[in-house]
């Protein structure tokens, strides 16, 4: 027990990552071994339980959106759906059409998942929980480790040798290397006002509880956080931005020609990285793993001063939690998009980004540079430098102006999601008024034949 | 799960994923050349850039690592193959070489390379551990780029801004002539 608290606990600036992977097995190849079987048993296995979980809430959450139960049969609510899914598609043949590239068409799907599985590497789940947290250019090294998977795509796209297949790795293509810019643009808003590119020392800043997050920082960075959402569903092919798939025109886009396991992939990865975009947006704007109060920071901070090895793994914990809820509710968020919203041409998809969110990226980007010359910045880590919640400090600080934009601006946001929480509150008080095959499944089977 | 603590063959896992890059960078690169398909050529090449990318990670040089990624795998690599898929012809005509130019390549390429060998054995680059990377290398080159390189750094971005213009009214005129709006 005690072993295992050293492991999760912070000690001299080793990583989690150094330590469950280099932490000193006895011989290279007893550790090399090691390292693989915490890969190929820990690490891919956690990512693919995640967009098993993912796929199912997916489709629940289609099925609320259009007035059908959804997979409810398979396990309790249906969450084993995805298990049988998964049974059937590895009892499928893997086809390789006759005049496919063999080689590249095998390749595709596994280059367009190992980048998203890479990225997890510089994801902060807490503030001694990061696997490499010395990546002192940790998000620049997300976004470009992230523009690989396109890559997987278009090979996909090209080696299947089929029409539709090769028309969505274009729009893929395009798509993609367009909408890297404003996405770009919609992090930088942020990074500046922030003054770092390391996820671990961004969750530091934003410590200090809800007017100390980014996206409340100040109103350019508020605007930024939507960009970024808009960039991040186009980047990640989601709708309404899903272009590359459009099974209404293309039959099933990039990975027509897939079946099985390979097909399953494809899934896997863009499910994985639905979560890591969440996981960006929740790490660069909306706090990362701290509280609204700021108590994690400030039991963080408290624990690490006085060496308390069991707490510092419970706010760890409880940090990757917090972390966890958020990136999963933006992944929520898209999901919802995706069964509101209908799908735009690619030429209407472009010019979204070429002629409103380019121009909309970069007057935001100035904006956001002249802001800070106007209302100056409390500097410094909260709970380590300064109070955050004691105004005189912030008075001290000269910087009441900062403090009053970040409060109004987190009572906006505040009142945005809890608007939207009342109005879900409001609708499951009222589940009974709606039609009764929402909450039910139909009877099938014997069931329905002995129904009266 | 105390052996997992003592942090010994940290360095021997390093040594093993310098082997395992290298090996991915030169065979990819060795692909490259020996590939008749152009488009495997270029997967080679993006896994030749992914092995290199690799070897930077684990010199501890990770924005080096992710400026390859952006502009040579992500950007350049993405339009290379864009450029392949547009214009594809299976029906291309093979360029055999002739047996002087193949014995002319042979003979420069292998000059070049025991120069290159000779270069990195005289530098005494083998003998020295990689140096300690200063605590914040992105904040100084950020300082560098619009402090003491200031005017390079503008004049390059100006000639960016002149050939997307370029290519804009190119793309534009083009159009015009065909008819079509």
């Amino acid at each position: 027990m005690a072993d295992l608290v050293n492991i999760l606990a912070v000690d001299d600036g080793v990583s989690l990552m150094q330590r469950l992977l280099f932490g000193g097995t006895p011989g290279l190849w007893l550790g090399l071994a090691w390292d693989i079987v915490l890969i190929f048993c820990v690490f891919v296995p956690l990512i693919s339980l995640f967009a098993m979980i993912a796929i199912w809430g997916e489709r629940r959450v289609a099925g609320r959106m259009q007035c059908r139960p959804g997979p409810n049969r398979v396990g309790p609510f249906g969450l084993l759906q995805s298990l049988a899914d998964g049974m059937k598609l590895v009892m499928k043949e893997d086809l390789c059409p006759a005049s496919a590239d063999a080689l590249l068409f095998r390749l595709a799907p596994y280059l367009s998942f190992v980048p998203v599985f890479a990225a997890f590497l510089a994801l902060p789940f807490g503030p001694d929980w990061t696997f490499e947290p010395r990546l002192s250019s940790g998000l620049f090294w997300l976004l470009a480790i992230l523009s690989l998977e396109v890559m997987g795509v278009i090979l996909a796209g090209w080696a299947s040798n089929n029409k539709w297949a090769i028309y969505g790795a274009m729009r893929e293509a395009c798509q993609m290397v367009s909408y890297e810019i404003p996405l770009g643009i919609a992090i930088i808003i942020a990074v500046m006002a922030a003054g770092t590119l390391n996820l671990v020392e961004l969750g530091y800043m934003q410590s200090g509880g809800i007017h100390t997050w980014l996206v409340f920082r100040n109103p350019f960075i508020f605007l930024a956080f939507f960009l970024y959402f808009v960039a991040s569903l186009a980047s990640n092919k989601r709708a309404p931005f899903d272009l590359p798939e459009s099974e209404s025109e293309l039959v099933a886009g990039f990975h027509t020609e897939y079946s099985g396991m390979r097909f399953a992939i494809f899934f896997f990865a863009e499910y994985a990285g639905m979560l890591v975009v969440g996981a960006i947006q929740a790490a660069l704007f909306l706090g990362g793993w701290n509280d609204p109060f700021g108590l994690i920071g400030y039991f963080h901070h408290k624990f690490s001063m006085d060496g308390n090895q069991i707490g510092l793994v419970a706010v760890n914990a409880a940090a990757s939690a917090i972390f966890l809820l958020k990136a999963s509710s933006i992944v929520l968020v898209q999901m919802w998009l995706r069964w509101t919203l209908p799908r735009p041409r690619i030429d209407q998809v472009l010019y979204v980004c070429v002629k409103v969110l380019m121009p909309l990226a970069c007057a935001t980007l100035l904006g956001g540079a002249i802001w800070p010359l106007i209302v100056p910045e409390y500097r410094g880590r909260p709970w380590v430098d300064f109070n955050p919640w004691s105004f005189a400090q912030w008075q001290a600080g000269h910087a009441v102006g900062a403090l009053a934009t970040q409060c109004v601006l987190a009572l906006i946001g505040v009142a945005m999601v809890g608007s939207l929480a009342a109005w879900i509150v409001y609708s499951w008080l009222n589940r009974n008024t709606v039609v009764a095959r929402l909450s039910e499944a139909e009877p099938i089977g014997q069931e329905a034949a002995n129904k009266p | 799960m105390s052996f997992l603590l003592a942090n010994s063959s940290s360095d021997l896992a390093g040594t093993a994923l310098f082997y395992v890059f290298a090996v991915v960078a030169t065979c990819s690169a060795l692909g490259v050349v020996i590939s008749r398909n152009i488009v495997r050529t270029a997967v080679c090449l993006l896994l030749s850039l992914l092995g290199v990318a690799g070897l930077y990670m684990s010199l501890h040089a990770e924005f080096l690592a992710a400026v390859q990624l952006v502009v040579y795998a992500g950007g350049t690599l993405v339009l290379i193959i864009f450029g392949i898929m547009l214009t594809h012809n299976p029906n291309l005509k093979p360029f055999p070489a002739k047996p002087l130019e193949v014995i002319l390549a042979l003979g420069l390429s292998l000059a070049m390379a025991s120069a290159l060998i000779m270069a990195i054995l005289r530098s005494g680059m083998g003998n020295r551990a990689p140096g300690e990377l200063p605590p914040y290398p992105i904040q100084s080159l950020g300082e560098a780029l619009l402090g003491d390189y200031l005017v390079p750094f503008e004049i390059i971005s100006v000639l960016l801004l002149a050939v997307m213009i370029g290519a804009a009214y190119l793309a534009k005129a083009r159009r015009k002539q065909e008819g079509r709006p």
